[in-house]
């Protein structure tokens, strides 16, 4: 019964991918059904969810705000515990300071001053994924305020910086300019069989 | 360790009496062999390149007398009113491990490996498929699992279990790999068995719904190009995909070999982007947002990122690129001289196996190895190769080619256009390992 249901509604499911596709590079692999089961939600019942940033741009960026030295008071109570003191390495993870230069070096040190190419990356995980034990607890304020905390260890912004939905956007990071797009395949290995070496 | 096949093969060889020969019989000669004759007649050929040319001198040793075993003289167990099978307890060996040789000091954002050396099909069982979590496994009642697909749409939708599973369904092969699987290992042999070198790959049937079906029904926005898939997690884990990809052959899943998804595998539901690096299949999926850019995650840009010459980073690097290990003989096991079947996995995230080469010689000379049935789309394939042992030092690997073309390359080939610094991703180099004169099976990276 299902599959002639399936096959009933084919051509009229074709169009419909026709249409979905037409703007699109990609072709589904498998046909839609005529059947809809989703139910329609609002954005406004969607919003406790809705946490993601577009950290190049900030879209999504809560209203808040929150300076270094309140970041320091956050991190002091909620982020020692694994990270260490100074965010130089703890007991469970190393160091989230330092590192700006050394990736044309042999050792590459990553920390979020190093290595988010944007400034708002430090919100969205925070917010979304900190402290591990908790998260999802902090206020808007709180990240703010731990992002230009750790902002300011890693050198980028001054002691007395506040970070907001603009003011985190502005920030410049070092590694803004050092990633490529994949462009592989990149190796061209060839089928030796005999006397390859 | 001595393999079952080892200890059952029931040849014993005088090593005293080998010659240095390192002669072998033709690979089409012993694969037909292998494939075809009974256990009498493998004995009998093997006796025969005893006593031929090869100067390989095996000797048969007798079997001791019979005598009944325990289990054909008593009850077995009785069938349980229900129960959920376990294996052997003689299996309790074949674990799904933490790596020892790069350890967390926290097992929340951790790993776990397959024991791919135990592995004997294309199918990882589902109690040992590799993990990867961000902040450990979450506890889900599929009751109030909700998914959500807003943003760049017609209109926003929810969707319950119960609604996702009155769809029609798909069930597709697929193999996954994390990005870091072989990350210990690309210039210094650090790991020990391939469970360590390769555990982060798993294969499964994974049974679900295309994501095209859902965003046909939310209807996509005119310029929506990129989606962001989030879970449900203590992490909240969130990666950007771009729409060409999710079309093509993406999966909602929320089961795997037959059952419903293991709760470390995403349960109840999870993304599957065949081929792609495992990090993108978003476990415990929770919301599907529709956009015009990426999104440039953490996991996208600080993490998942490859290192790159002149200190540069190469992002959204998805495809996991054709690869093939050697699981048997492999790190850790002890061999004996005589007939071994050399058997392997080959994968590719860019379609499927071609031809699978393997050398006994560290790669100097190297013959293509039978591929099993079936060899399918982004898949593991499974490959077999005769070697009759002698006794010498050999150094044994397989090298794969898929179908596009692609040569699987070596370490030397990728750290000419690759930067080897720190945890590096996508290692997929040819993989060697070394059999020494007395039969220890040793990693031998270099």
């Amino acid at each position: 019964m299902r599959s002639r249901e399936l096959a009933a509604g084919l051509g009229a499911a074709i169009i419909a991918v026709g249409c979905a596709t037409q703007q699109y590079v990609g072709t589904p692999a498998e046909p839609t059904p005529r059947v809809k089961f989703g139910k329609p939600i609002t954005n406004a019942d969607i919003a406790p969810w809705d946490i993601d940033i577009r950290t190049p741009d900030g879209k999504g960026l809560p209203a808040g705000r929150g300076t270094v030295a309140e970041g320091k008071t956050v991190y002091d109570a909620k982020c020692t515990v694994c990270h260490g003191a100074d965010a130089k390495g703890g007991p469970v993870y190393g160091t989230m300071v330092g590192g700006i230069g050394s990736f044309k070096t042999s050792t590459r040190v990553l920390t979020p001053g190093s290595m988010y190419p944007y400034a708002p990356i430090l919100f969205d995980y925070i917010r979304r994924a900190m402290p591990m034990d908790r998260p999802q607890s902090l206020t808007a304020n709180e990240v703010y305020a731990v992002s230009a905390y750790l902002l300011n260890l890693n050198g980028i912004i001054p002691a007395d910086a506040v970070m907001d939905q603009n003011a985190l956007v502005q920030v410049q990071m070092p590694n803004r300019n050092g990633f490529i797009i994949d462009d592989r395949p990149d190796t061209k290995a060839v089928r030796c069989m005999t006397n390859c070496k | 360790m001595p393999t079952k096949r080892d200890s059952t093969s029931g040849i014993v060889v005088d090593r005293r009496r080998i010659p240095g020969s390192q002669a072998e019989p033709s690979a089409e000669d012993l694969t037909h062999h292998l494939d075809n004759a009974s256990r009498r007649n493998f004995l009998r050929r093997t006796s025969t390149l005893a006593s031929g040319a090869l100067a390989t001198s095996v000797s048969l040793a007798h079997a001791d007398p019979l005598t009944i075993p325990e289990s054909n003289k008593a009850f077995g167990k009785p069938i349980a009113e229900d129960d959920y099978g376990v294996p052997s307890k003689f299996e309790a060996h074949v674990r799904r491990r933490r790596s020892d040789v790069l350890k967390n000091r926290q097992n929340f954002s951790d790993w776990s490996m397959t024991p791919l050396q135990h592995q004997h099909g294309i199918i990882t069982p589902n109690g040992l498929i590799y993990e990867r979590h961000h902040n450990g496994t979450p506890d889900i009642d599929p009751a109030k699992h909700k998914l959500v697909i807003h943003g760049m749409v017609r209109q926003p939708l929810e969707f319950t279990m119960d609604d996702l599973m009155r769809y029609p369904s798909v069930s597709k092969f697929y193999f996954m790999e994390c990005s870091g699987n072989g990350l210990t290992d690309w210039l210094k042999a650090a790991s020990t068995t391939v469970q360590q070198t390769h555990g982060l790959l798993s294969c499964a049937q994974w049974t679900g719904i295309p994501v095209s079906w859902l965003l046909d029904e939310a209807g996509l926005a005119p310029g929506a190009k990129w989606l962001a898939f989030e879970g449900a997690d203590g992490a909240t884990h969130v990666r950007s995909l771009p729409l060409k990809k999710v079309l093509d052959d993406c999966l909602l899943v929320y089961a795997q070999n037959g059952e419903m998804l293991r709760a470390e595998q995403g349960y109840p539901l999870r993304l599957f982007v065949p081929g792609w690096e495992g990090n993108v299949s978003v476990k415990w999926l929770r919301r599907i947002k529709v956009g015009d850019e990426p999104w440039h995650f953490r996991s996208e840009t600080a993490r998942y990122t490859d290192p790159m010459p002149d200190g540069m980073w190469r992002q959204f690097s998805f495809e996991m690129e054709c690869k093939s290990v050697v699981t048997r003989p492999s790190g850790g096991m002890n061999i004996r001289p005589g007939m071994h079947e050399i058997q392997g996995f080959a994968w590719s995230g860019n379609g499927t196996i071609r031809a699978v080469d393997v050398t006994v010689d560290g790669g100097v000379n190297w013959r293509e190895a039978r591929l099993e049935e079936p060899v399918l789309n982004k898949c593991l394939t499974r490959f077999r190769f005769p070697w009759d042992w002698t006794g010498g030092p050999a150094t044994i690997a397989s090298r794969a080619v898929d179908s596009t073309g692609y040569v699987q390359p070596t370490v030397q080939d990728l750290a000419k256009v690759r930067a080897i610094v720190g945890f590096v991703q996508h290692h997929n180099g040819v993989f060697p390992w070394s059999v020494s004169a007395s039969g220890e099976v040793k990693n031998a990276i270099a």
